[in-house]
């Protein structure tokens, strides 16, 4: 890692993200439950296990088409547990507000959390709060930790891909990261996008009842879908097949896209996953998915092999194909 | 807006495919000539699908390539004036200049923002009445009437904080000095889509009176490019070399004539140096008298210093079609898109950026 | 160079105009494109209309491919 500062691109989630948590994080911090950086840590209690996460919240705007940074800091956590094939048990809420901020827009936020957590069967069972000077934090950041336990044969890590596989993905691409845009009038761009963000839980459950050994889940969120499948590649040593005909990015994300010169494959997802799945279950699985209201347009879109190791190769509109390698630092808008 | 199902692509690709496989009995060398072609050959995955006597080498329509370190680090000796805010596109955020880039100084606290029009800089001058507002503006002949438009409109509104930075180049002098240097060895050009939607056809003459080389003005969809190399190698079979429209939808032969009338009136082509291939006549654009008050150059004592460009980088020879990525020592190595050394490995645009993606 | 987006007018108002995008709307200047009404698709360039497009597709002799590819599949 270069440079003596911290740049907004270390927190976009891709390689730079990557790089700062091997290179700075991890030398201090690293132990045998931190250091396979899956989305939450497994810790062994009595005969179970103990799903263990953290996270921070400090999307702007605070309220957007789909969502606000309230329901964001319930989905966000509570999904990360889901990742590992917990049940969310309990979570935990720190708010750090800044001075001037309505009381009001508190209440809001503080009823999406309400509605979020039962949404996932879920409570928020501690909290803190702090209160700063105006122009610290832009109205709120939010911190959560939670904890779930997961289910006996259950073992859901980046490292289990295996060749064989068959990955799918519960709906559309980008639809979080561009709503989020919108909302904030950036760019002379008019529109509603809804964000995707809605908590996995109870779909993610549904889906190991029918198949407990699926072998990895990550939800594409920062650095989005294509950062996420290097990611298992290389954590589990193989190839990673995907086809662009059968990802699907809605109209207006795709609109955007063109406008500003993104690739969708790297935006940001907060209420989608991908599941790599051995071969003999995924039909069925795909059947529970679709039968589930954030699952209605699951689709397979790709396969793990054991050639090309540790490289995403897309296979394009045309037939033709290329490699996504994971996000290497910030998208900017491009105009050429 | 094209309704095309999978299977139409696929049926047509296929054809296409057919008929360049059946066309390329010799290896063939194209120069796609924008970088934005750079990134939809590459997104699209014509590479993998092309016979290996065909070649594509990117060339010198890339502008945050072309843009030399000098130039970037002017930009960030104006944004570090305390009143001054830098407005640019984000194609030039992540240029390495000498000791740092637009975004690494972003990071620092100066003041320096992405905008996606030249009209946006007009509004952030309106709205924040106590800053100098400088447009770092960057592009070519697609680019520069917006430009020229904004700038009319600033004097129009008598937007006094409101200057200019023009990196702004023209693409038919590079194209004229690179082959007049002889070193480039190339068969035809896949000519630039969006600059021709402003110039027209007549100006790429050259490619064919003097040097008796094929051009075919392209669009950029994956079927467009495809048909575009078709075009080619039709051209190469019947014994021509022509200037063809493939990119009919949007190209007419006389080109946008009040884009172009606008861009006259604002902007004189002027010497510019492009990185890589030196100090090129009539290349750049200057604001003209009516308009100079807005010129950043004359209005901050910021001199252009020139600076060489980093050891080893082989970006002006890649720029210029003689040298592959994979030929330069930095390449992946030193070198890598979130570390670039030079700007061919920038963004998605480079050649170096997409060879490195999909070559791995 | 450079990133031209094809999109449709929806509204005009003086020299600017409401394009849409797959539902998403940017304002664009027809500084540079004045011969424009509703309804027509323009191609956009950092926020100005740089071409007003053909409604008919333009891309026929990719019909002719079709054909050629159809025409091999019967053949074979």
């Amino acid at each position: 890692m270069k440079g003596k500062n911290i740049l907004l691109a270390h927190g976009a989630g891709g390689k730079l993200s990557h790089d700062i948590v091997r290179e700075v994080f991890l030398p201090f911090l690293e132990n045998q439950f931190l250091s396979p950086l899956d989305d939450s840590a497994v810790l062994p209690i009595e005969r179970s296990r103990l799903a263990f996460t953290t996270d921070a919240y400090v999307v702007k705007p605070l309220f957007f088409p789909g969502g606000d940074i309230g329901r964001l800091s319930i989905c966000g956590t509570v999904n990360d547990l889901a990742m590992v094939g917990a049940r969310p048990l309990g979570i935990s809420a720190s708010f750090i507000l800044e001075e001037g901020f309505p009381v009001e827009d508190l209440k809001r936020l503080l009823s999406s959390i309400k509605n979020a957590a039962l949404e996932a069967e879920v409570k928020v069972v501690t909290g803190d709060t702090k209160v700063v000077e105006h122009g610290a934090t832009e109205g709120l950041f939010i911190s959560t930790s939670g904890v779930g336990i997961i289910p006996e044969g259950v073992d859901m890590k980046s490292s289990r891909a295996s060749p064989g596989d068959i990955i799918i993905i519960n709906g559309s691409i980008g639809d979080h990261e561009i709503g989020v845009l919108l909302a904030r009038g950036e760019f002379s761009l008019k529109g509603q996008i809804k964000s995707d963000c809605a908590p996995l839980s109870n779909l993610v459950q549904k889906m190991l009842k029918e198949c407990p050994d699926i072998h990895v889940m990550r939800d594409p969120t920062r650095g989005g879908l294509g950062t996420v499948l290097w990611e298992i590649a290389n954590a589990s040593d193989v190839g990673v097949i995907v086809d662009e005909e059968k990802i699907i990015v809605s109209e207006g994300v795709k609109g955007v896209c063109d406008l500003l010169g993104f690739d969708p494959y790297y935006l940001a997802n907060e209420g989608k996953l991908v599941a790599f799945v051995p071969q003999k279950y995924a039909e069925r699985i795909l059947e529970v998915m679709k039968a589930d209201p954030l699952g209605k347009d699951s689709v397979i879109i790709g396969r793990v092999v054991g050639e090309n190791r540790r490289k995403v190769l897309l296979k394009t509109n045309i037939g033709g194909h290329r490699l996504l390698e994971p996000l290497s630092s910030v998208q900017f808008p491009r105009i050429c | 807006m094209h309704q095309r199902n999978s299977s139409y692509k696929a049926d047509v690709t296929t054809a296409i495919i057919r008929e360049i496989s059946r066309l390329a009995n010799r290896p063939f060398r194209f120069m796609e000539v924008c970088g934005t072609h750079t990134v939809s050959i590459f997104r699209s995955g014509i590479r993998s699908l092309l016979p290996k006597e065909i070649e594509l080498v990117s060339g010198p329509g890339c502008p945050v390539c072309v843009t030399p370190v000098g130039e970037i680090d002017r930009a960030i000796s104006m944004a570090a004036l305390k009143d001054v805010t830098l407005l640019t596109f984000g194609d030039l955020m992540k240029v390495p200049g000498t000791y740092s880039s637009l975004s690494d100084e972003r990071a620092k606290g100066k003041d320096i923002r992405v905008i996606t029009s030249p009209l946006d800089a007009l509004e952030v001058a309106i709205r924040e009445p106590d800053r100098r507002i400088v447009f770092f503006g960057v592009g070519f002949e697609t680019t520069s009437p917006a430009i020229a438009a904004s700038v009319k409109e600033a004097k129009a509104r008598r937007i006094s904080n409101f200057y200019l930075l023009s990196c702004q180049r023209l693409i038919p002098p590079a194209m004229k000095t690179l082959l007049s240097s002889g070193n480039t060895k190339i068969d035809g050009f896949i000519l630039p889509g969006h600059v021709s939607v402003i110039i027209g056809k007549r100006p790429y003459s050259f490619i064919s009176d003097r040097f008796s080389l094929t051009g075919v003005i392209t669009g950029f969809e994956a079927l467009d490019i495809l048909e575009g190399i078709y075009m080619l190698l039709r051209q190469h079979k019947e014994g021509r070399s022509d200037i063809e429209v493939q990119y009919k939808r949007a190209v007419k032969q006389e080109g946008n004539t009040l884009a172009l009338k606008i861009m006259e009136e604002v902007f004189k082509p002027v010497s510019a140096r492009w990185r890589g291939l030196g100090i090129i006549p009539e290349s750049g654009m200057a604001l003209r008298e009516g308009f100079n008050r807005m010129d950043a150059t004359a209005a901050f004592d910021i001199p252009y210093e020139d600076k060489p460009d980093p050891p080893g980088c082989l970006c002006g020879e890649i720029l210029q079609g003689i040298k592959l990525p994979r030929e330069c020592s930095l390449f992946g190595t030193r070198c890598v898109p979130q570390d670039p050394v030079g700007p061919c490995m920038v963004s998605s645009e480079g050649s170096c950026a997409a060879f490195y993606r999909y070559g791995g | 160079m450079c990133l031209g987006v094809p999109g449709n007018i929806v509204s005009i108002e003086g020299d600017l105009a409401d394009v849409n995008f797959g539902g998403v709307i940017r304002r664009v200047s027809l500084m540079l494109c004045n011969d424009v009404k509703i309804g027509d698709y323009v191609l956009v360039h950092v926020g100005f209309a740089i071409q007003r497009l053909e409604k008919e597709d333009a891309l026929e002799t990719l019909r002719l491919f079709e054909e050629i590819e159809k025409a091999h599949h019967a053949s074979t």
